[in-house]
Order: structure tokens, then sequence, then C-alpha cells
């Protein structure tokens, strides 16, 4: 059939180079190819990505649903919402390489200015929206064991010895780096801003942790499934949802005197959502969770609303507790990050040999 | 060249193949790790090193490697054990134990580390008794060393297995006629001819053990400068969006890794050539 094998060879060995420069051709650039996609106006059904972190899945799956009858009864258009979870860092990282989020809602704006760095959001992106662009927040609380039998009461007991303390990894944990701030809010506002003593508080405070787990799930689960510890430093809406769903009998909440005033932050990424055209839908989305039902929501789901007539409606499931902001103690994200975070930075000169 | 290729040919579709293999080979390990090598060259060499002799870099780089390594020899060991087992003797559920060798390959790791986690926890199946003895597993570099046995282990059954089960009876029975007693002639007969397959089985349990991190996580505690990996460390880097930091990372264990197959190759080769001699 064949005649010339070496011309079928030398036709391979051709594509082959084809192939190869191909490839890697197509590396260094980005991908440009696909359709025009149609503009979200005018068609009748619609899909969102929210790129989330890690406990948001059931809140975002009760919004989702009702924010799409909303739309569908506004609109007439059908709005599908998908949901992608994981660490905030990690699900930040994603967006930057290339995961085509319409909105991102994430555990702290760190992970969000990451994004806004490299273009995809303008810088000022957290002016957009009201409160911070956060539309609930949370904040940082303890979990003890039934009885609360090493009595803890507030942050000066977790650095007493004996008392095991759990909290995830602020390196590899966006959720704990909250926890960490807190505890150094805590003591600096004990210590009249003497950042030194508030180093040294936090020290001996890690001290205290007998595993650093990497993410704030796995140490809600060192903590209630291993028994390991005394007290779990957590947000308080994973706190509640330990309680509720693994047994009020066994854990109770403890409430510190003061503590930090967990913002997380959501917004839309201007690139994504005007290659989609889905910007309206976007932004209605998020506007969504200010809305008295979305903050009803966020309720439901332990996080405290902004809106004053549904936190009072809560109340007492959120106690007032005295709080402060990131902004004021630490001067932002990007400043606390820099300072307590990156290498050699506090946290890592508190595990020096 | 050409004319070799041509000569060597029993089967036709050397071109296809070979341009196939080049393509895929190209796709799918060496533009990604050599997109490694680049980004890790946009730091200076300054900055590479003082990344690369961080204290705590190191200090993970050696609980890398000794937990990898402490976890293929005992692979290697207990691993040559199972295949034995496998491979000489008839038993009810043979079938079934042969599968289970296979599960850390099917599992994903995390769920083997959380399992691993919670039976070798101080109030687990087995954590309990051995906190009697004072021997903590879960959150210690011993529940590393655990969680990279239990990932290596097919690796080193698995290669062993075939050697075993195409090995010539006869060459038993003939040492047996020669007076060898049966320990003898497993030592000085059939552990030579094992030998490279269970190197090559250690091999492959060590550089899949360098890298492993799912499971890691979970059963190690992840404490600074003690219980440490490599992969979590450059997690850490990422997730401070330090991407040339944690490419550098990555790129010594590449390096790493890559020398030690090179050193096993080169091993498995002198036994070949002295198993051959013979």
């Amino acid at each position: 059939m064949w005649k010339t094998p070496s011309a079928i060879q030398t036709f391979w060995k051709r594509f082959g180079i084809v192939a190869i420069a191909a490839a890697i051709g197509g590396c260094s650039q980005a991908t440009t190819t696909g359709g025009e996609s149609k503009p979200a106006e005018t068609a009748s059904v619609v899909e969102l990505l929210n790129v989330s972190y890690d406990p948001t899945r059931e809140f975002y799956q009760d919004v989702n649903k009702e924010f799409a009858a909303e739309w569908k009864e506004k609109t007439g258009q059908t709005v599908t919402i998908k949901q992608s979870h994981g660490g905030s860092g990690k699900q930040s990282r994603s967006v930057i390489d290339g995961l085509e989020a319409d909105v991102v809602t994430l555990a702290l704006a760190y992970d969000i200015d990451a994004i806004a760095e490299r273009g995809l959001i303008p810088p000022e992106w957290q002016k957009k929206l009201t409160e911070n662009s956060s539309p609930y927040t949370s904040t940082i609380v303890f979990l003890v064991r039934k009885g609360n039998p090493k009595q803890i009461k507030d942050w000066d007991d977790l650095i007493k010895p004996g008392v095991s303390v759990i909290t995830p990894n602020p390196k590899t944990s966006g959720g704990a780096r909250w926890n960490y701030l807190a505890a150094w809010g805590y003591a600096l506002e004990k210590n009249n801003g003497d950042q030194a003593k508030a180093k040294e508080f936090v020290t001996s405070l890690f001290k205290n942790v007998p595993v650093l787990d990497s993410g704030a799930r796995g140490s809600t689960t060192t903590f209630v499934e291993r028994g390991i510890g005394d007290v779990l430093i957590a947000w308080e809406n994973e706190a509640y949802l330990a309680v509720n769903e693994l047994g009020k009998d066994k854990f109770e909440i403890v409430n510190p005197s003061l503590s930090i005033l967990a913002e997380p932050p959501v917004t839309v990424v201007d690139k994504y959502v005007d290659k989609h055209k889905t910007r309206d839908v976007a932004e209605a989305y998020l506007q969504f969770l200010y809305s008295k039902k979305g903050q009803e929501l966020a309720a439901k789901h332990y996080y405290r609303p902004r809106d004053k007539e549904v936190l009072k409606a809560h109340t007492p499931a959120f106690p007032e507790i005295k709080l402060f902001t990131i902004d004021e103690l630490f001067g932002g994200w990007t400043k606390a990050q820099k300072d307590h975070f990156a290498d050699q930075g506090i946290f890592d000169q508190i595990y020096k040999p | 060249m050409r004319k070799t290729f041509r000569n060597r040919g029993f089967l036709p579709g050397f071109g296809i193949t070979m341009g196939y293999s080049i393509v895929y080979l190209s796709l799918l390990v060496l533009i990604p790790l050599s997109v490694l090598f680049l980004k890790a060259s946009t730091m200076s060499w300054q900055q590479f090193a003082d990344t690369i002799l961080d204290g705590r870099v190191l200090a993970s780089i050696r609980v890398s490697i000794l937990s990898s390594f402490f976890a293929a020899i005992v692979n290697a060991v207990f691993g040559v054990l199972v295949a034995w087992v496998l491979a000489r003797y008839q038993f009810v559920g043979k079938r079934i134990i042969d599968g289970i060798v296979d599960l850390p390959f099917a599992l994903p790791t995390a769920v083997g580390g959380i399992a691993l986690t919670s039976i070798y926890a101080e109030n687990g199946w087995v954590g309990q008794y051995l906190a009697e003895w004072g021997i903590k597993v879960a959150y210690t570099p011993i529940g590393i060393w655990v969680a990279l046995t239990f990932i290596g282990l097919p690796f080193v059954v698995r290669t062993v297995q075939p050697v075993l089960q195409d090995w010539d009876l006869q060459m038993e029975e003939a040492a047996a006629t020669l007076g060898a007693t049966r320990w003898s002639t497993f030592i000085r007969v059939i552990l030579p001819h094992l030998m490279p397959a269970v190197i090559t089985g250690f091999a492959l349990a060590f550089a899949r053990a360098l890298g492993e991190y799912g499971s890691v996580v979970f059963i190690s505690g992840n404490m600074p400068l003690k219980t440490e990996i490599v992969p979590l460390l450059i997690m850490t880097k990422l997730e401070q969006f330090d991407y040339a930091g944690a490419t550098a990372i990555a790129t010594v264990m590449l390096v790493i890794s890559f020398v030690m197959l090179l050193v096993i190759n080169y091993l498995q080769w002198r036994i070949n050539k002295f198993d051959a001699a013979r």
C-alpha cells in the first residue's frame, strides 16, 4: 500500500516537530480561542462562577437558589451559579492562573488584592461595595469541651502552661491569620500598644499549640474528632457549626472579652464579567448579599449580618463582643501580611530554632 | 543514524511511535518541568540561595528525605515479603489481598492520610494502645513515616511480584541437590536475582514519598522545624503568592530526585552486569 515508507517517516518526523513547536508556542501566549460569547443580557440562560473558600459552601447553595428565583422574576432570565471551594489562597491563585470566576468571595482582602495586582480587578476594588465590600462578618471565638474543664474564659487563659490550643497554620490558612491577629490585637490592647509584649504573648500562645493543621476545617477535625487540645480558636460560624452539627452535649462556645472583626470580602472580577458579558447579573448577585434576604441567609449560616435590624433579630445568637478591625490595629491586610506572615516575618521568628 | 533505525526495525512505524512519544513526553513532562526551571530562574542566585538555605527549608528537606528513605527501606523488606506470599502460596482470599496492595494507588492520598490519622491519633484504635507505651505516632515524625510507608507499598510489591512469578523453580531444586540450606538458597540464589526489582521498587517508593503531600499534612501536625515536609513549605510559599520561591524549592527537590534515580539506575546496571558475568 505504502510505496515509500521513508516518505511517511519524514511526514511523521515533520509532524512531530510541528506539534512540539505548536505546543511550545501555545505555552507562551494566552489562549484566546473560543467563539464569540453571546451577550448575557439577551440570552435567556446565563451562568456565573462564584469562586469562594471552604466553609461557605452551604451558605452559597442557599444564596444561589434564592437569588436565581429573584432574578428570574425580575428579568425572566434563568441564572445558574456554579460554586468552587477550597483554601482561600489557593482559590485566589486559581483565578490568577486563569479560572474565569465572575465573582470571588474569599476569606481575606489580601487574597483579592493579589488578584488585583495582576490587573484582573482595579486596585481600589474594596471601595466599590459598601462596608468594605464585606456583606457579612464574623469574629474569632473559642470552642471548648463541655463544662470547660480548663476554665478558659479569655485570651490570657490560652497562654497558661498545660493548656493545649488548636489553631491552623497561618502560613497555609487564610482563616488562621485572623486567629493569630485576634490574639495579637488582644495583647496589644492589654499592654497599651507594646509590640514586644504582644509578640511575647503570641509566642507563648503558639508554644501551647501541639498541631498546626494546614486549614481551618482540619483544625476543627483535630479538636473535635481526634480529641486533641483543650481549646480551638475558630471563626464564630465554624464554632457554631461544630456545636450544632457535632454535639451540643460535647462542646461549648466561649466569647473572649475582645476579638477581631473578620471581614470576608466579595467582588466582581472585572476582566471575566466583561469577557462573559455577565456584569449586570454578577453585580446584582453581590448586591443580593446585602439585601434583607441575603442578610437573613448569612445569619442562618452564623455569619454576622451587616444589617442592624437583621442582626438584632438574631441576638443573642450573636452576643456582643468588643471588636477591633485589621485597619485600626495593623494598617490593613497588605501590611499585616508583610509584617507577620511573610518569610522571616514575626510568625517565622516565633519558630526560630 | 537512519540506517541503524531501519535495520533494527522489526516492527513498522518507528517514525510514528517515536514522534508520538516525543510529543507526549514533551507535553506532559518536559515542558511543565522546564517551565519550573524558567520560573526559578527569575530569581538571582543570591535570592535562590537565601530561599534554599533558610533554616526551615533545610529542616524540611531533612525531614522529607529521612522519612522517605526509612519508609522506602521498610517497604523494600516487607514488600518483598508480601510479594513472596502472593507469588508462592495459594490460599483463600488471595485475590482480595492482591487487590488490597493496590489500594494506596487508587485511593486519594488525603483519604489515606485522614484514615491513618484517625487510627493512630491518641484516641484512635491503634494509637490508644501505643500511647500507653508512651509512643506517639500521629503528629510526630513517626506519623510521617507511617503515611509514606502506606503510599509506597505497592511500588515494591508490584515490581518484585512478576519476577518471583516467572522464577524458575529448577534453580532452587538444583541448589537443594547441591546441599544448600533453604536459607542459603534464598540469600545466595534467589535474592541476587530479585535485587534489581527490589531496587527499582525502592527507588520508586522513595521518589514517590519525597513528593507526597496529601496524606502527610493530616498526620504530621506540620510543626515548623520538626514535622514540616518540603511540599508543605512549597504550599506556604504559594500561599504568599511567592511563585519564584516555591519553584526554587521544587527545583531543588526535582534535582535531588533525579540524581537519586540516576544513582539507582547506575547501581542496577552494575548489579545486572555482575549477574550476567557470573
